[in-house]
C-alpha cells in the first residue's frame, strides 16, 4: 500500500475524453518531503516520515528532530510504510508519479470541516417531524428517546444533536483523473474532507475490487 | 488559486470571440447520434452570462415556432464547438430576463452599430 500526504488547494472542473465534466480536487503534492527515515535493522521496520507545507515557533524536541536530519519543518509529520528497498533519504522530494497513476482509486483521510452544535436533522439526517398539522415548535426535534420505566433509562449511543464534524473522516475509492509529475499534483474526482489548505493522507485504495 | 488556474488553463478556449448580453450568437453544438457525430446550430439572444472562467456559461433565448426555447451553454465545454457573434444588441442591463414576458416588436435589441 502507497501513502503520502498531500495539501488540499480547492475544487474546479475538467471535462474527461467523453466531453464530460468532472468535478475535481486539486491536491498539492510538491511540498511533501521526507524526514526520517526507518529500516528494519535499526528499527524493527521499514518506513519514512514524511511533512508538508511550513511551521514557525516549534517545540524544542521537535525543532532538533528537523535539524538531525537536516529538513524545513513542516505543519505535520506523517509515518507511512514502504518497501525495504526504497531509496528514500531525509530531504528526498516525493514525487505523485511514483506512487500513483490516472485511473487508480485511492482512499483520503482528513479533518472533515467543523459543522459546530448541530441538531439531529443535519448530524444524523433524521426526517424531523411536520410543517404543519398542529406541530408547535418541535419541526426539526428528534422525537423520543426511549421508553419511561422499562428500561427506566436512555441507551447508551442515542442519536442526539451535538457537536459534527472536525473529525478524521475518510472517502474510499476516489478516482485519480489527473496527475502532473512536474508541478506535482494530483486531480481526484469528488470532494475530500476538509478545508482548502488542510493536510490529507492520500493512499490506495482498501477495496480492490470496486 | 495559481495551480488550480493553471489546471482550468488547459480547458479553456482561447479563440471564443468577445460576447455581451444583447448580442445575439450562433452556437454551433456537438451532436452525437450513435457513434456519428454532427453539428447543430442554435441561433439567439444571450440574455444572461454567468460564471467566470471554466465555470462561463451563457443563457441563449430564441423564439422556435412562438414558443420561447432557452439554452445554457458551458462555452469552454467541449459540446460547443464554436460561437459566433451575429449582431451586437445595445442593451442596459445584464440579465435580460425582462424578454421571457415579451414577444414582437417590444421584445426587440436595439443594435450597437460602434
Amino acid at each position: 500500500m502507497k501513502t503520502l500526504i498531500a495539501k488540499k488547494i480547492g475544487m474546479t472542473q475538467i471535462y474527461d475524453e467523453n466531453s464530460k465534466s468532472l468535478g475535481v480536487t486539486v491536491l498539492d503534492v510538491s511540498d511533501c518531503r521526507v524526514v526520517q527515515v526507518k529500516n528494519n535493522e535499526k528499527d524493527g521496520y521499514s518506513a519514512v516520515q514524511l511533512t508538508i507545507g511550513k511551521k514557525k515557533n516549534l517545540s524544542k524536541p521537535l525543532e532538533s528532530h528537523y535539524k538531525k536530519y537536516d529538513v524545513e519543518p513542516g505543519e505535520v509529520l506523517h509515518e507511512v510504510k514502504v518497501d525495504e528497498d526504497s531509496e528514500l533519504n531525509p530531504g528526498a522530494k516525493i514525487n505523485v508519479k511514483d506512487f500513483f497513476e490516472i485511473g487508480q482509486k485511492v482512499d483520503i483521510t482528513g479533518i472533515s470541516k467543523g459543522k459546530g452544535f448541530a441538531g439531529v436533522m443535519k448530524r444524523h439526517n433524521f426526517s424531523g417531524q411536520k410543517a404543519s398539522h398542529g406541530v408547535h415548535k418541535v419541526h426539526r426535534a428528534g422525537g423520543s428517546i426511549g421508553n419511561a420505566s422499562f428500561p427506566g433509562h436512555v441507551f447508551k449511543g442515542q442519536k442526539m444533536a451535538g457537536r459534527m464534524g472536525n473529525q478524521k473522516t475518510t472517502i474510499q475509492s476516489v478516482t485519480i483523473v489527473g496527475l502532473n509529475e512536474e508541478k506535482n499534483y494530483l486531480l481526484v474526482n469528488g470532494s475530500v474532507p476538509g478545508n482548502k489548505g488542510n493536510i490529507v493522507q492520500v493512499q490506495s485504495a482498501v477495496k480492490v475490487n470496486q | 488559486m495559481d495551480l488550480i488556474e493553471n489546471i482550468e488553463k488547459e480547458y479553456l478556449k482561447e479563440d471564443l470571440p468577445e460576447f455581451k448580453s444583447g448580442d445575439t450568437v450562433k452556437v454551433n453544438v456537438k451532436v452525437s447520434e450513435g457513434n456519428r457525430e454532427r453539428i447543430q446550430t442554435f441561433e439567439g439572444v444571450i440574455i444572461a452570462v454567468n460564471g467566470v472562467g471554466i465555470n462561463k456559461t451563457i443563457t441563449v433565448r430564441k423564439l422556435s415556432f412562438g414558443v420561447g426555447v432557452e439554452r445554457i451553454f458551458p462555452v469552454h465545454a467541449p459540446i460547443v464547438d464554436s460561437l459566433e457573434v451575429v449582431r451586437k444588441g445595445k442593451v442596459r442591463r445584464s440579465k435580460l430576463y425582462y424578454l421571457r414576458d415579451r414577444v414582437g416588436k417590444s421584445a426587440k435589441i436595439k443594435e450597437d452599430r460602434n
